[in-house]
């Protein structure tokens, strides 16, 4: 059964897939809020969003039923901090728009339109699970980067869910060589484009009165004024203790930030402060080498020790990739589990562990009443797996995306079963398809 | 390009080069001993820099009750082990007799397996942190620096060889130059212990390789500087060139013994071709391995092994053919061009094909966790029928690295008599939820999870933030 789903999810392919009720039954259910899984569990997902979950829960009659066969049933994995559609090949430069170093922009920019959803990145990620990424870019000219985006991997041309949810700024060393060679410049230019920003939306024609002085461009201050006003929250990257200290002193000075912090690599060492802050947290959890000197306190049990203080912590996959292999996201949750098996180290719970790719990473952008579990009133976007979806190796069978059944075939699968036999055959490889 | 350097991947991309490459080639003997072949006098020392690693003390150690992979390919349930001076006494099952003066472990419900083998690291060169000044692992400067020793850059306060040894269970790792040049330099095996030298990790009588690399790398940063090589045939005219005048050098040399003057370059060409000195050859693309293996054909010497080989899946029965072995990732794609056709599979169908399979990591977060990429690759090769058992995987791992670096008669299994480099993991290896428990080298417990003075500490963490910490 499970096979022919995954056949007819690939017959889909071709055709614009229409979102579909279905009920998916007899589930070992994976609500991704923190809860415990539930056997013999169904979803019920109707008009492209969840509308039922649970033990007991009705099969509305005349809706496509799928039996998961006791079988993990889970929402998709949201990508913490990601770029995927940003790239296809890293080093092939006309295929990267991460960056835009060499733009008069920076905090204007805007993702949306250099997301490529036909990419190989998307459909390799779908296929491990993922269904929806928070995406930034990664660097300007300036010290903002520019507006980010939530996504969706669906097989299909819009990728975005929420355009400019996020604008992206590092702190610590890289933040130093944007804003003039140390952190000193960083905290006065970042505070200085702000209130440019500011005064500009008090007086639109201040811009035009510092002319060539402007700190920032038009554009860029118009997505400024909405991270000081809270609507755009603030992703920051920042590692060293000192700097996340100091970052959090902004809130002082700009009081409506909605400051989300990446990377936090020794967040443990200051986790009151980002407790009582209640500023949400995106760690890649097994970074544990000192890489930099912003990074010597690293420790794989900085994610358990967050969550312990009681941080909101979600789990990403970056500084490794962070375009190609988002589904390292249920291996590195997997590692976290692994932990609290080993003395003196801190991981999270199996229930913690995957709520921290899930529903973790959509309440930090915002979004926790619209994806990231199977909560009702959520994206119907759910997973069947054929195993413990943190444990190595486990696959999705079938993927819904807002209730679409989702291609689980990339050209990996179609190189692989190219050269499933190396020889070749009465024509060359090539005719083989 | 991102912060993190974390992963040599991206660092590689951007900073090109960096890391990954190897060119390996295994001069004769895969397995065993890791014999010199008679060279002709030699008017020099071979081994001026020499190993002073001496096994740490030991004990008379039992652990039984406990699941054995033997490195080999063969299992042992509820099976034992004694491991006595350093060496790998015996292995068996429940039955077997077991001495009544050892420390006695018990082993239920865990897994023992010999240490991991990484083939492919830069620990030591590119060590963390990755400031300039600690960048050593490319002789950026000519593209064919066979003259250059990756044991002259080693730092071994590199606090990654803690990790990899603790989250890993990495007990003897080959550190080579990066890829920046077609012949990167000498390559040097370390048993992964803390040392306040470098000589203090070189592994006893493992012999040397030679980095070589294919591809984008040589001719990007050559061609970047205006010089040659700049293109694939570039690559391929300059290592010509260079093997045409190793192969006059060590006939004048070696063949004939006629007094020539010293060439530190020439000195390891010569090595290779005499069948010293092991190939390790960085290459991704299975074109550009078929023409080096009749490079290799066309001046006499073999490749050992293929590194990265993200495409040997297409050509698994030429390198089953050849003998020649891929040391791989498991799922590692598209940073650059060359890594594009990568497939999760490539591992398990280099498997099938019956070649040397090798899982190798290039990178110091990787390096931790082996056992997992192997696991990922297994489960790609079972969706499409090809069933690894957990024993046959961890051939992967440990014995087949060990031959290809032409120390598998001292390491890299179970046997006994061997080194007894073992790892007791508390689950199954297999499983993102197991790390390792013990780990010995040489029979010495170098690492243990429940005593945290058990964890080394590197000079460089000493009095920072973390020191000591779990990792």
């Amino acid at each position: 059964m499970i096979r022919s789903l995954l056949l007819s999810a690939a017959a889909l392919v071709a055709l614009p897939a229409a979102a579909q009720d279905v009920a998916i039954v007899n589930a070992k259910l994976v609500i991704g809020d923190g809860s415990a899984p539930i056997e013999g569990g169904t979803v019920v997902v109707r008009g492209g969003k969840i509308v039922a979950s649970g033990a007991g829960v009705a099969v509305p009659a005349g809706i496509e039923r799928v039996d998961a066969q006791g079988k993990y049933v889970t929402p998709g994995i949201v990508a913490a901090f990601s770029r995927v559609g940003l790239t296809e090949v890293d080093a092939v430069s006309g295929t990267n728009d991460r960056s835009a170093t060499r733009s008069r922009f920076s905090a204007g920019l805007d993702i949306a339109p250099a997301l490529n959803p036909m990419g190989s990145p998307v459909a390799v990620n779908r296929a491990s699970g993922v269904t929806r990424a928070i995406v930034a870019p990664q660097s300007s000219s300036n010290l903002f980067a520019g507006q980010g985006a939530v996504v969706d991997l669906a097989d299909d041309m819009e990728m975005v869910t929420k355009p400019r949810a996020l604008q992206y700024v590092a702190f610590g060393e890289d933040g130093s060589a944007k804003a003039g060679g140390s952190r000193a410049a960083t905290f006065l230019l970042f505070r200085e484009q702000l209130l440019a920003a500011r005064s500009y939306a008090r007086n639109p024609a201040t811009l035009a009165e510092w002319g060539n002085d402007a700190m920032i461009q038009r554009a860029d201050a118009d997505a400024l004024v909405r991270v000081i006003d809270g609507t755009t929250p603030l992703f920051v990257r920042v590692d060293r203790a000192a700097d996340i200290v100091n970052v959090l002193k902004l809130k002082g000075e700009f009081p409506a930030l909605k400051l989300v912090l990446v990377g936090v690599t020794e967040g443990w060492l200051v986790a009151r402060e980002l407790a009582a802050a209640k500023v949400p947290v995106l760690v890649s959890p097994l970074t544990d080498l000192p890489s930099s000197f912003e990074q010597l306190g690293a420790t794989q049990s900085n994610a358990g020790r967050l969550k312990a203080a009681g941080v909101d912590v979600a789990v990403g996959v970056f500084d490794d990739d962070d375009a190609h292999k988002m589904g390292y996201a249920t291996q590195y949750a997997g590692n976290l589990v692994g932990l609290t098996r080993l003395p003196g180290a801190s991981g999270l719970s199996w229930d913690q562990a995957f709520a921290s790719i899930s529903s973790a990473p959509a309440r930090a952008v915002g979004m926790e009443g619209s994806i990231g579990s199977l909560r009702p009133g959520r994206a119907g976007d759910v997973v069947i797996w054929d195993n413990d979806p943190l444990e190595l190796g486990s696959r999705p069978t079938a993927i819904w995306i807002d209730g679409k059944a989702q291609s689980l075939t990339t050209r990996q699968d179609r190189l692989r079963n190219r050269y499933r036999t190396p020889q070749e055959g009465a024509l060359p490889k090539a005719y083989d398809r | 390009m991102i912060r993190g350097v974390k992963g040599s991947l991206l660092a590689a991309v951007s900073l090109a080069l960096v890391s990954c490459a190897a060119t390996g080639g295994e001069a004769k003997s895969a397995g065993d001993a890791p014999a010199a072949p008679a060279a002709k006098p030699a008017k020099f020392e071979k081994d001026p820099y020499p190993s002073t690693y001496k096994g740490y003390p030991t004990r008379l150690t039992v652990v039984k009750g406990v699941t054995i992979f033997d490195g080999e390919g063969g299992r042992i349930d509820n099976g034992a082990i004694v491991m006595s001076s350093g060496k790998v006494d015996r292995i068996g099952g429940p039955d077997m007799e077991l001495p009544t003066d050892a420390d006695v472990i018990d082993g239920t419900g865990k897994f023992l397996t010999p240490g991991v083998i990484d083939i492919h690291s830069h620990l030591g060169d590119y060590p963390s942190p990755s400031v300039d000044a600690h960048s050593d692992g490319n002789e950026a400067t000519s593209p064919t620096t066979p003259e250059v020793w990756s044991e002259h850059s080693v730092w071994p306060q590199d606090p990654g060889f803690s990790r990899a040894l603790a989250n890993g269970g990495v007990t003897a790792l080959q550190i080579l130059p990066g890829s920046a040049n077609l012949m990167g330099g000498r390559s040097i095996t370390l048993k992964n212990v803390p040392s306040r030298t470098v000589q203090g990790m070189k592994f006893p009588g493992a012999p040397y390789g030679l980095k070589m690399a294919c591809g984008e790398n040589p001719k990007r940063v050559y061609g970047g500087k205006g010089r040659m090589p700049s293109t694939r045939m570039g690559n391929f005219a300059v290592n010509r060139a260079t093997w045409a005048k190793a192969v006059a050098y060590k006939k004048k040399k070696m063949d004939d013994g006629k007094a020539v003057d010293r060439d530190l370059a020439m000195e390891t060409l010569a090595g290779v071709l005499a069948g010293e000195i092991i190939v390790h050859n960085h290459c991704y693309r299975a074109d550009e391995m078929a023409l080096v293996i009749d490079m290799s054909k066309e001046f006499g010497y073999k490749v050992s092994t293929f590194h990265h080989a993200v495409e040997s899946y297409k050509i698994a029965d030429l390198l089953a053919k050849e003998g020649i072995c891929s040391a791989m990732w498991a799922d590692w794609w598209g940073f650059k061009m060359e890594a594009y056709d990568s497939v999760p599979e490539n591992i398990p169908l280099v498997y099938n094909a019956g070649a040397c399979t090798i899982v190798h990591s290039d990178d110091a977060n990787q390096i931790q966790r082996l056992n997992q990429e192997a696991a990922k690759a297994r489960a790609a090769g079972r969706r499409i029928g090809i069933d690894v058992s957990d024993e046959q995987a961890w051939t992967w791992l440990s014995y087949n690295p060990a031959k290809a670096l032409g120390i598998a008669d001292q390491t890299g299994s179970l046997k006994p008599g061997k080194m007894a480099d073992v790892v007791l993991w508390n689950g199954n290896p297999f499983s993102a939820y197991t790390r390792p428990e013990k780990v010995w080298i040489d029979g010495a417990l170098m690492f243990d999870a429940m005593d945290p003075k058990r964890r080394p500490v590197s000079d460089f963490e000493l009095g920072q933030p973390g020191e000591g910490d779990v990792k």
